[in-house]
Formats: structure tokens, C-alpha cells, sequence
């Protein structure tokens, strides 16, 4: 599967991996709802890692679209609260 | 995905149908398309350019700063030198908040330096993308029936509209960042205007209260000597000969430090 991480980059990911994903994706939800900070961080910081160290990075004149779009590095707590809340990260 | 990266998808992938207003003619979608890319990449350019004018701004400022530091240091001195302890700790206490600004100056100049490093790179992105696409458009225009020539289309306008709706999002992001940087920036102005961090060479109207307390004490201590030497010359009682050094000494308090 292709996934991407935003503002960074396409990576082609074996589906072996999503269950993983899926399982990190699921507690970076509960740390931002608990509202902890150094959690969410090390989370986020394990998924992105998980991509980028397993995953092939996909050519730039590759048109394909991603079926995953992780958030950006830099993405802050408040930020993913949001995103839950409605605004989002792109509003508009 | 139903967590958060379920919602990063949903939110690109409205994004993407929202950059593709998709006309009636498949030649035309890819045209309109193709504009588009083009639009955002010159965006990109002027945002890189944005982050690159915030970043010598505050490099400015850094140095400013770093002269302040070391004029505060010296009058510290200067008004130790002078027994006024009081007067040197205010001059300290300004240097105090100088370094402290000054240090998150330096992490601000490293973070657009992130910025603009990602930035050019997302933009490279977006370049080799756009040139996929193009090729892509006249092959397809070329070789496809209608019908085919529609689901080629879509997958490559997606494909890329995928790529310009994170290069926008990347921008968004750097533009915030700066944005809060530029406000800090602009404080940082008004305390040196409020003339917090004034330049010592600059004399007159440059002067900060530091430095004018400084001359009143050169000033004080200049007329004391004086008037300790007019004392003696009175006391002894001998004509003449003191007047050359009294009068090499007149006149020169004013132009002291």
C-alpha cells in the first residue's frame, strides 16, 4: 500500500505492516483524547519511523495516490485535537 | 483507517476534489489542471521567498542583539568603575534579557531554516510531479478513446492533485510559523525602539537613560577634579603656572565616553 506522510513524502509500505499501523493509529487517538503530550508524541514519532524505516519511498514522477496520509512530523497535540474536533488541519 | 490517519486521508482526499474542478471535456479538465499546478508551484516560490525574508530579519535583529550585549556589558563596567553598583545591575539585568532573547532568536533562525529546507524540497516534488503529469496529459490526449482517455485522466489529475493538496498544506504550515515569528519579530523591534537595546556609538539623540546617567557620573567626577585642582591652586596660593593644566582639562566632560 501506499501511504504518505504529509509534507514529507510517498512511501510504499507492505500491507504486513497495517496491522501495526493501524494498532499505533488507534493509541495516538486515546493519548490525544487523555490530552498527554509526551505519549502522543512518542507515538506519532513510532508510526512515522515505522513508515519511513520499512517503507520504500515512492518515485516523485510516480502519479499514484496514497491509500494512508499520515499527519506531519511536526503536528502538535492541540493540532491533532482539532482534527478530531471538526476544523481539521486543512479548513477551507 | 478510522483514527487520525483516516482523517488526514478524508481531509487531502476533499481537498484534491476541491483543486480538481473537473469540466466536461477530458482535454479541457487536463489544461485546467495543468494551470493549476503551474499556480501552486509559483505560490511555492513566493512562499520560500516569504520564509528566506523572515529568516534575514531575524538574523538582523540576532546581531543587533549581540551588539547590545556587549555595550550593556560595558557600561556594566563602566558604571561599576564608577561605585554606581545600582547602575550596573540595571545595565546586567538588560543583558540578561538580551541573551535570553537572543537565544530564542537562534532556534527561531534554525526552524525557518527547516522550513525553507522543506519547503524547497516539497517544491522539487511538486516540479518532477507536474512533469510526470504533463507527459502523462499528451500521451493520453494521444492514445486513449474518450472513455479510457477519462479514467487515465482522473487517476493522474488525482494522482498529482494528491501532491498539490500537501504541498498546500506544507505551505500553510510554513506560512503560520512565520507568521508567529514575524509578530515576535516586530516585539523585539518596539523594546529596541523604546530604546532598550540603543547603540553606544550612536550618541545624542541615540543615547538610552544607561548612558546618560554614565555622562552624568564622567561629568560629576570631571567637575570634582576640577574642583579639587581649583581648590589646591587657591590653597597654595601660586599664580600662573596651574592655568595650562586647568585649561587642557576644560571643555572635555562633554566629549568623555
Amino acid at each position: 500500500m501506499i501511504v504518505r506522510i504529509a509534507t514529507e513524502d510517498q512511501y510504499e509500505l507492505s500491507d504486513d505492516h497495517a496491522p501495526r499501523l493501524n494498532e499505533l493509529d488507534n493509541a495516538i487517538v486515546d493519548a490525544v483524547r487523555a490530552g498527554n503530550d509526551g505519549t502522543f508524541r512518542q507515538l506519532l514519532g513510532e508510526m512515522l519511523a515505522l513508515v519511513r524505516d520499512k517503507g520504500q519511498v515512492v518515485d516523485d514522477d510516480d502519479l499514484r495516490e496514497s491509500e494512508v496520509i499520515l499527519p506531519p512530523p511536526d503536528l502538535t497535540l492541540e493540532e491533532a485535537a482539532e482534527e478530531f474536533s471538526g476544523e481539521g488541519l486543512i479548513p477551507g | 483507517m478510522p483514527g487520525i490517519a483516516g482523517r488526514m486521508s478524508t481531509v487531502i482526499k476533499a481537498k484534491i476534489s476541491r483543486l480538481l474542478d473537473r469540466a466536461e471535456d477530458p482535454s479541457e479538465t487536463l489544461e485546467y489542471s495543468y494551470q493549476k499546478q503551474i499556480e501552486l508551484l509559483q505560490n511555492v516560490k513566493k512562499g520560500i521567498a516569504d520564509v528566506v525574508t523572515s529568516k534575514k530579519r531575524l538574523q538582523l535583529q540576532s546581531q543587533k542583539l549581540e551588539q547590545s550585549v556587549v555595550k550593556l556589558d560595558t557600561q556594566a563596567r563602566q558604571a561599576l568603575s564608577a561605585g554606581n553598583e545600582e547602575l550596573a545591575r540595571t545595565a546586567l539585568e538588560r543583558k540578561q534579557i538580551a541573551q535570553t532573547e537572543l537565544q530564542s532568536l537562534d532556534q527561531q533562525v534554525s526552524e525557518l531554516e527547516q522550513q525553507q529546507a522543506q519547503l524547497t524540497e516539497n517544491e522539487n516534488r511538486l516540479r518532477s510531479k507536474i512533469e510526470a503529469f504533463r507527459t502523462k496529459k499528451e500521451v493520453i490526449k494521444a492514445q486513449y478513446s474518450a472513455a479510457d482517455a477519462q479514467v487515465k485522466i482522473s487517476e493522474a489529475a488525482t494522482g498529482v492533485g494528491e501532491e498539490m493538496a500537501d504541498v498546500g498544506l506544507a505551505m500553510q504550515r510554513a506560512m503560520d510559523k512565520t507568521e508567529n515569528l514575524r509578530a515576535r519579530a516586530s516585539a523585539v523591534e518596539e523594546l529596541e525602539k523604546a530604546g532598550t537595546f540603543e547603540d553606544l556609538t550612536q550618541l545624542g539623540s541615540g543615547e538610552d537613560d544607561i548612558d546618560r546617567q554614565l555622562k552624568e557620573l564622567t561629568t560629576d567626577s570631571a567637575v570634582d577634579n576640577e574642583l579639587a585642582r581649583m581648590k589646591t591652586e587657591l590653597g597654595s596660593g601660586g599664580a600662573g603656572a596651574p592655568a595650562i593644566e586647568a585649561g587642557g582639562e576644560s571643555g572635555r566632560p562633554e566629549e568623555s565616553r
